[in-house]
């Protein structure tokens, strides 16, 4: 990889992320309805979209702010860019990226050049020969993996037919936005009977669009199929602006597996506002792995309908919260149909006066007899300045189902350092590794390199030095 | 100069008045094996924590030296590192963190107080060459190298990976907090063997108990009596013995008529 990104040239990037030919716009700062066609116009998409956005607009601007979860209160609607090109993007400098990012990459060991892309200030890092070969080897399959504007303009007929399906606009005030302002984002399209084993990474080729603030993702597993999708990294990623609110929406055909990982760390001026739902039909199966360290505040519950017979839906979520942090993440399950499982694990350590809440919702509609879950939410306190607390909802209204829910808090004890330390650990190493031990039943869940990653971050954020 | 010496060592439960040990004197050298035994509530396991470093203890008043060397003023992992091992009476569980994990960080840590300072990992064949031969030695299947560190482990498990930690980390001083209590006779056996496989001229072994049995098969030089906080009486092996047969009490009263 160089280390160089200036030397990337994108007028030879000729795999379809960013459209050179399109003027450089410039869009100023807050949004309205002129906003909103200069991105659609900008994006060249067809009108439909165009009305999609404006109607959602209007959904936004009469949707309230939530008034549970977190406090949003500093969140500035008219501060923000709605639409940044990457170039724009290239623009920035790294003299503007906060001291306390730089050391941690750093530490981390993070090469020059992606560290200019996870603060903001690259567009695209990854070797675009490895994601020549991934794109050949799904072509072949007929697997779709490509950015979501892309996908619009070029497979605009099956894009169609799901996009806002699963999340409608009006689901909630961000969402809304999102459905107004979106841009970038991943598409994929698995057809039927297709076993891709090796996880698609976001990583192949990620660009600044991609991670943008504003993503929109949608994944149709078609009958049979199966993927696992990967996207984020455990680098704290920068962006200097202050809202992220991204929509992911999952469809898996009957019979078909998805499992989406997620492992975000934004830098802590960031509020990550994501709505994540996914709908499994008869006999299919829907993994959430999400991992949420960083940002100001998360508010994020990935969703499963249980939409067929036998559908399993299967949550995993890990949240970090570090000073002046809230994460509030959880997992939503809906029971439909007869005879649907599902489990929800949720883990979350608080530090330094952080805080993290466990928010759940599982429902079990009057059709889903013979149904079970089982959720287990496991809260870790470091000290005893932090904070946590459990949020539980569960509506079951069918006959002869099977529920299971157990909440345990635990405190980082000092005896239990202290064991560790007569082994020879130091205190940080000490408490690194029994909250290393604590996340586990999540880690090991991830792709080695990111479970790898994971640990070495959680073991900087012990010894209180990450920014 | 023995190379443990313990002055008039008193200490509290830190941030109270509530004195524990009033005063103690022991000596002892490497390749020296000592035991202590004394009444429940005695002071027994205070004392090897205040020797370890435990954070909930506080010294008052006295000395502790390890070869020529003041360990009070030095955290816990820095005593592990001067060569100091607790096997403790009641072992802490580590849920998520495998006992191969565990016991390879704690030797990488012991490895980096090298002279330069500077990270020193053991190779990982090395090490498992190395924590294959200690798994057999105290016959602990092999396939319990994978499981969390005392997680769900019995009683008498968790001491045998106390002891299976101990012969990892190679101390020149080890205090065994009443590692035989809950071993089963065959257990006994394998453990004390353990023990005095281990054993040497550089090794000194404080073992703390209530039973001759384990003295049977580790024999001690010398044996200290604990009674509140203070050794009332010291002696040879034929002293435990004699314990049998008096009890704590009355051995307690002689003395404080003597
Ligand atoms: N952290 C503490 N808080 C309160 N009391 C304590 C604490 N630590 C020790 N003690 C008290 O100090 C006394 C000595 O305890 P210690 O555990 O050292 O006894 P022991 O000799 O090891 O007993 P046993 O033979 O039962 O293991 C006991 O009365 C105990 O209750
Ligand atoms: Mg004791």
């Amino acid at each position: 990889m160089s280390s160089e990104v200036a030397d990337v040239d994108l007028g030879e990037y000729k795999y379809g992320f960013h459209d050179e030919e399109n003027p450089v716009i410039k869009i100023e700062r807050g949004l309205n309805e002129d906003v909103i066609r200069q991105i659609s116009a900008h994006k060249g998409e067809p009108e439909w979209m165009l009305d999609f956005r404006l109607e959602a607009y209007k959904i936004f601007l009469s949707k309230p702010m939530p008034n549970w979860g977190s406090d949003l209160s500093g969140i500035d609607f008219a501060n923000i860019f709605y639409y940044l090109k990457p170039t724009e993007l290239n623009a920035r400098s790294w003299d503007d990226v906060p001291e306390t990012i730089k050391n941690t990459f750093e530490r981390l060991g993070i090469p020059e050049a992606e560290r200019k892309f996870l603060a903001g200030v690259g567009a695209q890092y990854e070797s675009e020969v490895i994601y020549h070969s991934l794109k050949k080897e799904l072509e072949d399959q007929g697997i779709l993996f490509l950015d979501t504007d892309q996908a619009l303009l070029q497979h605009e007929d099956i894009f169609r037919e799901y996009f806002g399906t699963i999340i409608p606009s009006a689901d909630n005030k961000f969402s809304a936005l999102n459905s107004a302002v979106w841009s970038g984002g991943s598409f994929i399209y698995v057809p039927p009977g297709v076993r891709i084993e090796q996880p698609l990474q976001a990583y192949f080729r990620i660009n600044a669009e991609n991670m943008g603030q504003f993503e929109r993702t949608l994944i149709i597993v078609d009958e049979g199929a199966y993927v696992h999708y990967v996207e984020g990294c455990t680098a704290p990623t920068y962006s200097s602006d202050s809202l992220h609110s991204a929509v992911v929406e999952i469809l898996v055909k009957k019979g078909g597996r998805c499992r989406y990982t997620t492992i975000q760390n934004w830098s802590n001026n960031v509020y990550n506002l994501v709505t994540k739902r996914a709908v499994a039909e008869e006999d299919a199966t829907m993994e959430w792995v999400d991992g949420n360290l960083g940002s100001k505040v998360t508010m994020k519950y990935p969703a499963v309908i249980l939409n067929g017979e036998r559908a399993h839906g299967e949550i995993l979520s890990i949240a970090f919260a570090g000073e002046g942090q809230h994460q509030d993440a959880g997992g939503k399950i809906t029971h439909v149909a007869p005879n649907t499982t599902s489990v929800i694990t949720s883990k979350s350590i608080s530090k330094d006066g952080g805080r993290s809440s466990y928010r759940g919702l599982l429902r079990v509609n009057k059709e889903a007899e013979g149904s079970k879950s089982k959720v287990v939410c496991d809260a870790l306190i470091i000290d005893p300045d932090s904070r946590t607390d459990t949020y539980p909802y569960i509506n079951i209204m069918a006959d002869q189902v099977d529920i299971g829910h157990e909440a345990t808090v635990s405190k980082l004890g000092e005896e239990q350092i202290y064991y560790l330390m007569s082994r020879g650990l130091s205190e940080a190493e000490a408490s690194a590794l029994i909250v290393a031990g604590f996340v586990e039943p999540i880690t090991k869940e991830l792709p080695l390199e990111y479970a790898v990653e994971l640990n070495r971050l959680i073991q900087l954020q012990m010894e209180g030095s990450v920014g | 100069m023995p190379d443990l010496v313990i002055r008039n060592l008193h200490a509290n439960i830190t941030d109270t008045d509530t004195e524990i040990l009033k005063g103690i004197d022991l000596e002892m050298s490497k390749g020296e094996i000592h035991a202590i035994m004394g009444p429940n509530g005695s002071g027994k396991s205070t004392l090897s924590h205040v020797l370890m470093g435990h954070p909930g203890y506080e010294v008052t008043e006295g000395e502790v030296m390890f070869e020529g060397v003041n360990l009070l003023d030095m955290a816990a992992d820095e005593r592990s590192r001067a060569g100091l091992f607790l096997s403790f009476q009641y072992p802490f569980a580590v849920p998520g963190v495998t006992v191969a994990n565990f016991i390879r960080m704690a030797v990488n840590a012991h490895r980096k107080g090298g002279p330069d300072g500077a990270d020193n990992p053991v190779r990982i064949p090395e090490f498992r060459k190395q924590l294959m031969e200690a798994m057999e030695m105290l016959e602990i299947d092999k396939s319990m190298a994978s499981r969390s560190l005392n997680d769900g482990f019995s009683g008498g498990e968790k001491k045998r990976f106390e002891i299976l930690q101990m012969a990892m980390l190679k101390p020149r001083l080890a205090i065994l907090d009443e590692t035989d209590s809950g071993l089963d006779i065959d257990a006994l056996r394998i453990v004390s063997g353990g023990i005095n496989a281990l054993m040497g001229p550089d090794m000194g072994t404080l073992i703390i108990t209530h039973y001759q049995r384990i003295l049977d098969y580790v024999q001690p030089d010398r044996i200290h009596v604990l009674v509140d906080g203070r050794i009332v009486r010291s002696g040879g092996a034929e002293l435990a013995k004699e314990l049998e047969t008096t009890g704590y009490a009355e051995m307690a009263n002689k003395e404080a008529v003597s």
